[in-house]
């Protein structure tokens, strides 16, 4: 928690609504998003219960296994969600623009997911069906290990700090407003929406305990509630075991019997999803009130490319991911994620005041007005020959509680291409606040004279902040073939086996 | 006088349990002294056995901790074909598992003999004997395979012994928790032919790749923790029960058994010292007004009638450390919950702390606009929040500024007037805003 | 033995040495010669050195590079900040100019690197900021960071100082470069620490958070590993409460033994901050204990005491004794640490022209660890009327690797409500308890062990991932129970 997350905080508890904690979206939100609204079944290794998927409010399609542990039915499930899923995946391919880096596509597909447990929910069964084999004596439809490949791109990039390919709503909410409840009760999204968007004459709190009250408001998942359970999930899957063997028994008589056994457990399971699905539809509706904030087309952008990247990579090799990350993916793997919480760190402060503020806070930005400006200073380049550069220095009073030395690198929120350099920090003899001297290093042009309107001038407001992408690129790591000794020497080369498929099937 | 002192503890403590059966601790209650041990009323009510779920219910607050039937049966089914056939399906994992210990060597999983013995199998069912019976047996067996490997050892050159693996299923073990002894089942325990015991765990949740959810192998370490704890305290050798327990879980999507040594020390250190904290219980008592009673009243059928406000009042004379941590873990979490409505620890401890460790949010939102001269303790704090304060009303107005959303905010007319009414915008943040203000 | 060492089955403190008729030197000097026996055989392709506190770590680098260069194989040395890479060349320097004139030392920097003025005379040193600019030094010294982006080049042979510092993803980008290394590193010390959460890579045994030690023996576990025996730093005072509650497995002795080292404090104590000072004179620690209060992280009360207490040291005289001499402590001789930056921020403006500014803690000259010796450099005798040097003032990450003759430390869990992983992490404690020369003051609210005994255990664990010990919890227990018999409370 943040100093202004948790203030907000306070204020929620007293307005009995959501504080905004960003004032823009710091997130891409797609025209048509797929939304999927997972359900397990208590107990077992992530086996899939039910779904609702769609890419629209009104276009849900519900899906359920009639008996979870068996295999051949989640497989099905697998198959009919892949039926569904890859359509809409896979549409996104075709459209590309030309980069010297090769295509990328003009708009990706985005999936999204109630809560942080839905994400993990896709981890898992990405990994449960990236591996099966489409022939042999356990095949599944062709379609399932694809799906599997898939959903496991998608859950890769959920890690990736700033990435908008699958999002989790809750986190999404979680980023723009701050409830007056723990973080811990937010993660109930129904609860998280009573503070944000409160139905009509209720305060957040009371909108919220309603909200945790699993017979008024089903969990949003994946996990069922017991009580849902014990008394209606049970009998109903009870009921079609034993329509099942009624079937086996009888098959003209008996086909009936499953069926309405199967709707029962249709009707049943749409309680408990259609209400989340709903939130979820909602939830999107008022986050497309936000603007977006201004960094996130080009975090977009990256998605974009890594689908493309995606899509080539099932087109002409296609191999699973593997099961754990070896040494050198993992280092890898981390470099990227910590460089892209930077980036992502920096860029929503930029973007957006209400954000910076945190930084201001812990006197890592500060805000002021410029009083004095040296604009075409010139230095000697310190590379000898006499040669001079442009180093002009800007005065900034602020009243913010800095906490900055000399020598810190920043960068204003209005001249992000501009890097500056304090040069001294001064008590001004008047008192009020402190001077904060400049020197402007880049984002001036390349003749002598800084280019006009690239050096802040007497007057301007600026909000300078030292939260800043780490620039430097991260060290080469050694082929994943020459893995050193230190970390356990080459790896075996991966190839797929029998073992992969036959796995985990009984 | 440490005998009377003792008397007096236990009187008080069934007064206030009152007519009720004292509900006692098993492993999951005594690994939970470790979840919230800061908590007077967790520490009383459970000393005294109350039973808090039933509490919880009478007074209107009932706990939503349920398990679903699926899980109950998925538990049972694993855990049935884990011990079948005498656990014939564990030992080669158990072997693989332990193993990897520097002392043992590869040949020994060849040669040595592996006993099964079922403690609880004699008999029509586990306590149809009663648990001394039991307990005396599981401790005899121990002790004997201790003496066994001590000879072995100490005649190491003639190796008269056979190196052996022994099996206990259904031991019992027995640990004093604040006075109390409490009789605990572990799933099974193992000794390896190295004399050491190490207790093993059968849990039903995955382990994918190597990797199983974090809070359920705590849950199941402390639990397991529990169990060392007691035997090392029945044997009186530390040294003879390992710190490494064995967690037998479902591989991957299957049910297909698994095992992984965990290492339990850091459990055991919390759990060593928060049973010796246990006797701390007196003080607490002590602060109780005599009157204070959680007597439910049971009907003749068991059922509560006492009435819910004379148990509020009750509770509310034993002051609870809530967090929101404890709606995950305690019976009572909700009633606490609704205590600590407008505090500031209701919101959890890192927010507390960034709000300055102020008790309340009427009192932050005061401090934070001016509203209220902060005591001298809270000078620090109060400066803080009026800063942050600033900041916030800074940072929105300039974003609403620069980027009007697309849509009307949920309410933000509410929040907009109690901003402007407890925290004015100070002159300064005016111009950094730069008039956009209106645009 | 511990309660701690019970339940966990430690060994307990200064265990380990097995020589125990040795002294100090002779066992520091025996398990100095199993290294470079080790080395020498070249049965393995790495051995690991932890050294406890001021064990004279840099001296066994040093040491070992000129063995190594004089066996005329090239030797890389991999440090982790540029100020431990020019400590080292500047001692490097100096040693191999006596033993081998002819050799060079490489000093490689980032681009556009300029030499520190302390290298500048240095006639065996050549820096570049690229491998091919140095010639063919004997010794080539950089950082890690550095040395990741040598992409070409095998060295037979590299030392890894301070490895329990760098990360496991650091150490793989350069290993590639060498084909058998020495590690040096302290356990104790604070782990190195990432940004994001690594849940994805828990239990691998190439996890790339874990340190790069950690990395090399779970892929090696054959290693051999030495133990430097002996801390030159700690007086005796300290051993046995650091060794128990940081160094559980191994345990360490000190140098000197009781009564060798001490402070003489000059004239009567005036306030109970000039009594925890006395106590410390003669007990090598002092905890000067506030009211409980809960309180702001930057406590201003506390932050006043520590002010108050580092002025008392100089104001009163100070005088440190060792080996029976007597010198005056300055400020360049005392080091103030805390847990938070704000913390640091506020303590320094309290000291005002006392404290030394950001960033000089970087500067040996402000007290670089150097084990033994490094104490005198300064001799302002009492009366001198401007003081010698300035205060350090800096968090526990930025004073590792340090040593001072007293440090005054605003302890972690002062003031707090509740304990979070950050502030009950062992290596935290362990570095501010742990680079004092003479003794350690330590300023902390009263109802820390409150705070511990109300702690929740509620950590996931995550299979295969070997637990961190000692833990954090029990250590700060450990240690508060030694500091309440050196007590003062204000």
């Amino acid at each position: 928690m943040t100093a202004i997350s948790s203030y907000a905080r306070a204020l929620a508890v007293a307005t009995g609504t959501a504080a905004p904690t960003a004032t823009v979206r710091h997130a891409h939100l797609s025209a048509r998003p797929f939304v999927l609204v997972p359900l397990t079944l208590a107990g077992e290794a992530n086996a899939p219960l039910a779904a609702m998927v769609g890419t629209a409010w009104d276009e849900a399609t519900l899906l359920v296994v009639a008996q979870p542990r068996n295999r051949d039915l989640r497989f099905a499930f697998a198959d009919q969600l892949a039926q569904i899923m890859l359509p809409h995946v896979l549409g996104f391919a075709a459209a590309t623009e030309e980069l010297t880096s090769g295509p990328r596509s003009l708009d990706a597909p985005q999936l999204i997911v109630p809560n942080p447990a839905g994400v993990e929910f896709v981890r898992l069964f990405a990994r449960s069906t990236r591996f099966r084999s489409t022939e042999g004596e356990y095949a599944v439809a062709p379609n399932v290990p694809v799906l599997g490949r898939w959903l496991t791109f998608f859950a890769e990039r959920a890690e990736i700090p700033g990435s908008s390919l699958m999002l989790a709503v809750t986190d999404l909410l979680g980023l723009h407003w701050a409830t007056g409840q723990s973080a811990l009760e937010d993660a109930n999204l129904a609860a998280l929406l009573g503070w944000i968007d409160p139905p009509p004459g209720l305060r957040g709190a009371a909108a919220a305990r309603l909200a945790e009250d699993p017979r008024h408001c089903p969990p949003a998942g994946p996990t069922t509630d017991p009580g849902f359970d014990t008394e209606q999930l049970a009998p109903a899957i009870a009921a079609y075991d034993t329509a099942v063997a009624a079937a086996a028994a009888d098959p003209a008589a008996g086909s009936a019997g499953v069926a309405r056994a199967v709707t029962r457990l249709e009707n049943l399971l749409r309680t408990q999803l259609q209400p989340t699905w709903d939130l979820v539809w909602r939830a999107l509706d008022l986050l497309d009130g936000l603007p977006p904030g201004a960094s996130v087309p080009a975090r977009w952008e990256t998605d974009r490319a890594r689908y493309t990247g995606f899509h080539t990579y099932m087109v002409e090799e296609g191999l699973p991911q593997a099961r754990r990350d070896g040494a050198v993916t993992a280092a890898r793997r981390l470099n990227r994620i910590e460089q892209a919480q930077a980036a992502y760190d920096a860029d929503r402060a930029f973007d957006d005041p209400l954000v910076m503020a945190q930084h201001r806070v812990t006197g890592e930005a500060f805000s002021g007005t410029v009083v004095a400006v040296e604009r075409d200073r010139r230095i000697p380049n310190g590379r000898g020959k006499g040669r001079l550069v442009t180093r002009p220095l800007l005065t900034v009073r602020t009243e913010d509680p800095i906490r900055l030395t000399v020598g810190a690198k920043v960068v204003a929120s209005s001249r992000r291409r501009q890097e500056c350099v304090i040069e001294a920090i001064d008590i001004p003899p008047e008192g009020g606040g402190l001077l904060i001297t400049l020197e402007a290093r880049s984002g001036m042009g390349r003749s002598a004279v800084p280019a006009p309107g690239t050096v802040a001038e007497v007057g301007e407001s600026l909000c300078y902040s030292a939260v800043l992408a780490d620039g430097v690129r991260s060290a080469p790591m050694p082929d994943t073939a020459d893995t050193p000794w230190t970390h356990g020497g080459p790896p075996e080369p991966y190839e797929p086996t029998e073992k992969d498929t036959a796995e985990a099937w009984e | 006088m440490q005998n009377r002192t003792e008397d007096r503890t236990e009187q008080r403590l069934d007064r206030l349990r009152g007519r009720a059966p004292r509900r006692r601790h098993d492993a999951r209650t005594i690994a939970a002294l470790t979840r919230n041990p800061g908590c007077a009323r967790r520490a009383v009510l459970d000393a005294a056995g109350v039973d808090k779920e039933l509490l919880a219910r009478q007074i209107g607050f009932a706990a939503p901790f349920g398990q679903s039937p699926f899980a109950i049966v998925r538990g049972n089914v694993f855990e049935a074909r884990v011990t079948a056939d005498e656990c014939a399906a564990l030992l080669t994992l158990l072997a693989e598992c332990l193993d990897t210990d520097a002392e043992a060597g590869a040949d020994e999983a060849t040669s040595s003999d592996v006993i099964y013995l079922d403690l609880g199998a004699s008999g029509a069912g586990p306590d149809a004997e009663g648990p001394a019976r039991r307990l005396e047996r599981t401790e005899a067996v121990l002790r004997s395979e201790a003496a066994a490997r001590a000879g072995a050892g100490s005649r190491a050159e003639t190796r008269a012994e056979p190196r052996r693996t022994v099996l206990l299923a259904h031991p019992l073990l027995r640990l004093a928790v604040g006075g109390q002894d409490v009789y605990l089942e572990p799933d099974l325990l193992v000794i390896r032919p190295d004399g050491r015991a190490h207790v093993v765990e059968i849990k039903s949740f995955a382990v994918v790749d190597g990797q199983a959810d974090g809070e359920k192998v705590a849950a199941a370490a402390v639990q397991a923790a529990v169990y060392v704890l007691a035997l090392r305290r029945m044997l009186g050798t530390p040294a003879a029960v390992s710190h490494d327990v064995v967690l037998v879980c479902p591989k991957d999507f299957s049910n297909v058994p698994l095992a992984t040594r965990v290492d339990v020390r850091r459990q055991l250190l919390a759990l060593d010292h928060q049973l010796a904290r246990l006797t701390t219980v007196q003080t607490l008592l002590d602060a109780l007004p005599p009157e204070v009673t959680f007597d439910l009243a049971p009907a003749a059928d068991g059922a509560p009638t006492r009435p819910a406000g004379e148990l509020t009042d009750a509770l509310d004379q034993l002051p609870a450390r809530y967090a929101p941590d404890c709606l995950s873990v305690c019976e009572l979490a909700f009633r606490c919950r609704q205590e600590a409505a407008g505090r500031t620890a209701a919101l959890g401890a890192s927010v507390r702390e960034e709000l300055g460790g102020i008790d309340t949010v009427a009192e932050v939102l005061d401090l934070a606009g001016g509203a209220r001269t902060p005591t001298e303790s809270q000078a620090e704090a109060a400066a803080h929040l009026m800063i942050t304060a600033r900041m916030y009303a800074e940072g929105l107005s300039a974003g609403q500024a620069l980027a009007p959303p697309l849509a009307p905010l949920p309410a933000p007319a509410q929040l907009q007037a109690s901003l402007s009414a407890s925290h004015p915008v100070p002159a300064s943040a005016s111009a950094s805003v730069s008039g956009g203000e209106h645009g | 033995m511990s309660a701690v060492g019970e339940i966990a089955g430690l060994a307990g403190s200064a265990g380990s040495a097995g020589s125990a008729g040795l002294s100090p030197a002779a066992q520091a000097e025996a398990v100095t010669l199993a290294i470079l026996d080790d080395l020498r055989a070249g049965r393995h392709r790495g051995v690991i050195v932890d050294s406890p506190p001021g064990a004279g770590k840099s001296t066994l680098v040093v040491r070992t590079a000129a063995v190594l260069a004089a066996s005329g194989a090239p030797l890389m040395i991999v440090a982790q900040t540029n100020e431990q890479v020019d400590d080292l060349v500047e001692r490097l320097s100096a040693r191999l100019a006596d033993e081998l004139p002819a050799a060079r030392i490489g000093r490689l920097g980032r681009t556009g690197y300029l030499p520190s003025a302390r290298l500048a005379g240095l006639s065996n040193v050549v820096t570049a900021s690229d491998v091919d600019s140095l010639g063919e030094p004997e010794v080539t010294i950089s950082t890690a960071a550095k040395w990741a982006y040598v992409r070409e080049g095998t060295w037979p042979w590299a030392i890894v100082d301070e490895a329990y510092q760098m990360r496991s993803d650091t150490l793989l980008a350069i290993a590639a470069r060498f084909e058998r290394a020495l590690f040096v590193g302290d356990p104790g010390q604070l782990d190195p620490f990432s940004t994001v959460t690594g849940d994805r890579w828990h239990g691998l045994v190439w996890n790339p958070m874990q340190s790069a030690v950690a990395v090399l023996q779970r892929n090696n576990p054959d290693l051999p590993v030495h133990r430097l025996p002996v801390s030159w730093r700690l007086p005796r005072t300290a051993q046995d409460v650091v060794a128990d509650a940081f160094y559980p497995f191994t345990g360490f002795r000190t140098g000197t033994g009781f009564g060798e080292r001490g402070l003489v404090v000059p004239g009567p104590a005036e306030s109970p901050v000039d009594d925890v000072l006395d106590v410390a004179a003669t007990t090598g620690w002092g905890l000067l204990e506030l009211p409980a209060r809960h309180t702001m992280r930057t406590d201003a009360e506390a932050v006043a005491a520590v002010a108050q207490l580092t002025r008392r040291i100089l104001e009163r005289g100070t005088l440190a004794t060792s080996g029976g001499e007597r010198t005056r402590i300055t400020p360049g001789r005392i080091a103030v640490g805390a847990a938070h930056r704000d913390q640091v921020v506020a303590i320094r403006a309290a000291l005002g022209g006392l404290a030394a500014t950001e960033g000089d803690a970087d500067h040996p000259a402000a007290g670089s660890g150097s084990g033994a010796g490094a104490f005198g450099a300064s001799g302002a005798g009492p009366g001198s009327a401007g003081w010698d040097g300035q205060v350090v003032v800096d968090t526990a990450n930025r004073l590792q690797g340090r040593e001072y003759e007293i440090t005054v430390v605003l302890h972690p869990l002062s003031g707090r409500r509740d304990a979070t992983a950050f502030h009950l992490e062992a290596g935290r404690l362990c570095v501010l308890a742990s680079r004092h020369r003479q003794a350690c003051l330590v300023v902390a609210r009263a109802g820390i062990r409150e705070l511990l005994d109300a702690h929740p255990t509620s950590d996931p664990v995550h299979l295969g991932e070997p637990v961190r010990f000692p833990d954090g919890w029990a250590a700060n227990q450990a240690m508060l129970a030694h500091l309440a018999t050196s007590r003062v409370q204000l």
